[in-house]
């Protein structure tokens, strides 16, 4: 633990102007490099990806969107994204609680491949979770027993997008459970309260926003998601063709503003369900304050 | 502490956990090193004799090396701007350098192809002045640079705040000047954070696919990086050379796990809080 003298919590600032006078040098030069930075890598090239689609007119952009391929690519990508988040709350619940509660040799092992998902390229993902579920492949061969089809199939981008949100949930929960207010538990469970009741009534609430942000996160990644995804897909059109994709062959076809209309969509509506989980996230922190 | 532990739940739980990691995560990783040998070293060792493979290694490494110093300078730049000083707008500028977390990487390679692209804002005066962006290095190193901009920034900024500045004040009353203060001071304070940082930036540079396989072009020998390259023999059908180039960059994965994984052991209270253990 660092030792700090004088925790000095910041009230929001209230400034005068633009800044708050420091003793400290450099600022001009920092913020300076910073705003280069960003306009160059970040600002301008959204600039391009919020204009160029209206180069078609709203008429073009409309009808580029509401075409059903593309529908049902976005669909494909938006539904199977959420659900795959969902399914990551309960897993990485699951998982963050052993990490926290629990002593067991290995236990450090299992923290640190908990990051595999995001350390492993997502090409080398791609590839190696359709070798496992192709129909010839080890789990492949399993479903196929029962009769489901996992590879090149709504099932395996599903199976893709699962692995990649799951440390995003581990991640976010983690700290929270670890940080929890043992005697609130104990007080309950003096107090007589099941242990489904401790859970549900005392523990949930407090964790909610952090499991709240990891679901939101993971489903920002795999609405984006391509590598890990596209060689489980299959990439059938109408099937199992997800947006990302259809944005690799608009410029394929050197459709830019195409290409720029899907692109801007996706951006819009991450950014809408992102904020929609902060604001979520804030009630739920304002709720569950004592 | 008493630890609260219902008889008979938590053997359930390990249980459960280790059967969802081995099966979602463990296996994954398992099946590239089974199929890279499935054929014998020799043909593993093979892969990495072909021209376009030696290439490919060498471009990743190229784009690796220009990128992540850059957006490590970046993150530097940014945290002492964010960290040290109150301003205005400071929270959009926060926003600002996550976004790239939540954009498509197939999006941050799109957006470099509606500028710099044939058919882009600057496509006719590159053409003009025979610079070409798009198919290139400088393009791949762009669409790298976007996917990976926060990395570094992420992880010096909430240390930063955490850390405050009555050091680097107190050198400001004594008379240091500023390279000084950000030499002596502040750089050995964040050392492991923007080594952590680092780490991270450099393995999703290198291993870094929808990005760039937009703005590369995919001409072998050329401007493919490993995992393009690793995409090229898969769908050429040769498995066990896809698997063994793939070998290499699960390596690098495994790699930046233990290097972190040591970090936050040894390291933990200089690293930001969401990164303790």
């Amino acid at each position: 633990m660092t030792a700090q003298a004088w925790p000095t919590p910041r009230p929001p600032a209230r400034l005068k102007g633009w800044r708050e006078r420091s003793v400290l040098p450099g600022f001009p030069l920092a913020l300076g490099v910073t705003l280069a930075w960003l306009g160059v890598i970040i600002v301008l090239p959204l600039t391009a990806l919020a204009l160029r689609p209206w180069e078609l007119g709203p008429q073009g952009v409309w009808t580029t969107l509401t075409d059903p391929e593309v529908l049902a690519a976005l669909r494909l990508s938006f539904g199977l994204s959420a659900l795959a988040a969902l399914l990551n709350a309960p897993l990485g619940l699951l998982i963050a609680w052993t990490l926290v509660r629990y002593e067991f040799p290995g236990r450090r092992v299992l923290d640190a491949l908990v990051d595999l998902p995001f350390a492993l390229p997502t090409a080398v993902a791609g590839i190696a979770l359709t070798a496992l579920y192709a129909p010839n492949g080890p789990l492949g061969t399993l479903a196929a027993r029962v009769g489901i089809k996992t590879a090149y199939s709504p099932l395996g981008i599903f199976i893709a997008l699962v692995f990649i949100g799951l440390p995003f949930v581990v991640r976010q929960v983690q700290p929270v459970l670890m940080e929890f207010d043992r005697e609130l538990e104990e007080a309950a469970q003096t107090l007589g309260a099941t242990p489904r009741q401790r859970f549900l009534s005392v523990m949930l609430p407090a964790i909610a926003p952090a499991l709240i942000s990891g679901v939101g996160l993971a489903f920002a990644r795999a609405v984006g998601e391509y590598g890990s995804v596209i060689f489980i897909a299959g990439n059938l059109p109408f099937k199992s063709e997800i947006a990302p994709l259809l944005i690799v062959s608009k410029l394929e076809a050197f459709n830019y503003a195409g290409a720029a209309a899907i692109g801007l969509v996706m951006v819009v509506i991450s950014f809408g369900a992102l904020a929609a989980i902060s604001a979520a996230q804030a009630v739920f922190a304002r709720r569950s304050r004592p | 502490m008493m630890r609260i532990r219902l008889p008979g739940f938590a053997p359930l739980m390990l249980a459960l956990s280790v059967a969802v990691m081995g099966l979602l995560v463990v296996m994954p990783l398992g099946v590239v090193f089974v199929e890279a040998f499935s054929k014998g070293l020799p043909t593993y060792l093979a892969t990495f004799q072909d021209p376009d493979a030696q290439s490919a290694i060498g471009l990743t490494l190229v784009v690796a090396a220009i990128s992540v110093p850059l957006n490590a300078v970046f993150g530097l730049a940014a945290a002492w701007a964010i960290a040290k000083f109150e301003f205005r707008g400071k929270s959009a500028l926060m926003a600002l350098i996550d976004l790239p977390f939540s954009m498509s990487p197939v999006v941050s390679g799109l957006v470099w192809v509606l500028l710099f692209g044939a058919q882009g804002w600057f496509g006719p005066w590159l053409q003009d002045h025979d610079i070409k962006i798009i198919y290139t290095t400088t393009g791949i190193v762009l669409a790298t640079v976007t996917v990976t901009l926060p990395f570094v920034a992420r992880e010096l900024i909430p240390l930063m705040q955490d850390q405050g500045s009555d050091e680097e004040a107190a050198a400001v009353t004594l008379g240091a000047g500023g390279f000084t203060i950000f030499r002596t001071i502040t750089l050995p304070n964040v050392r492991w954070a923007l080594l952590y940082g680092v780490l991270l930036c450099n393995a999703r540079a290198m291993g870094e696919f929808g990005a760039v396989s937009v703005v590369s072009g995919k001409i072998r020998g050329l401007t493919n990086t490993l995992p393009l390259h690793i995409e090229a023999l898969y769908n050429d059908y040769d498995f066990v050379g896809a698997f063994s180039a793939a070998s290499l960059l699960a390596c690098l994965g495994l790699v930046t796990l233990l290097l972190k994984t040591i970090l936050e052991w040894r390291f933990s209270s200089e690293l930001s809080v969401a990164r303790r253990r």
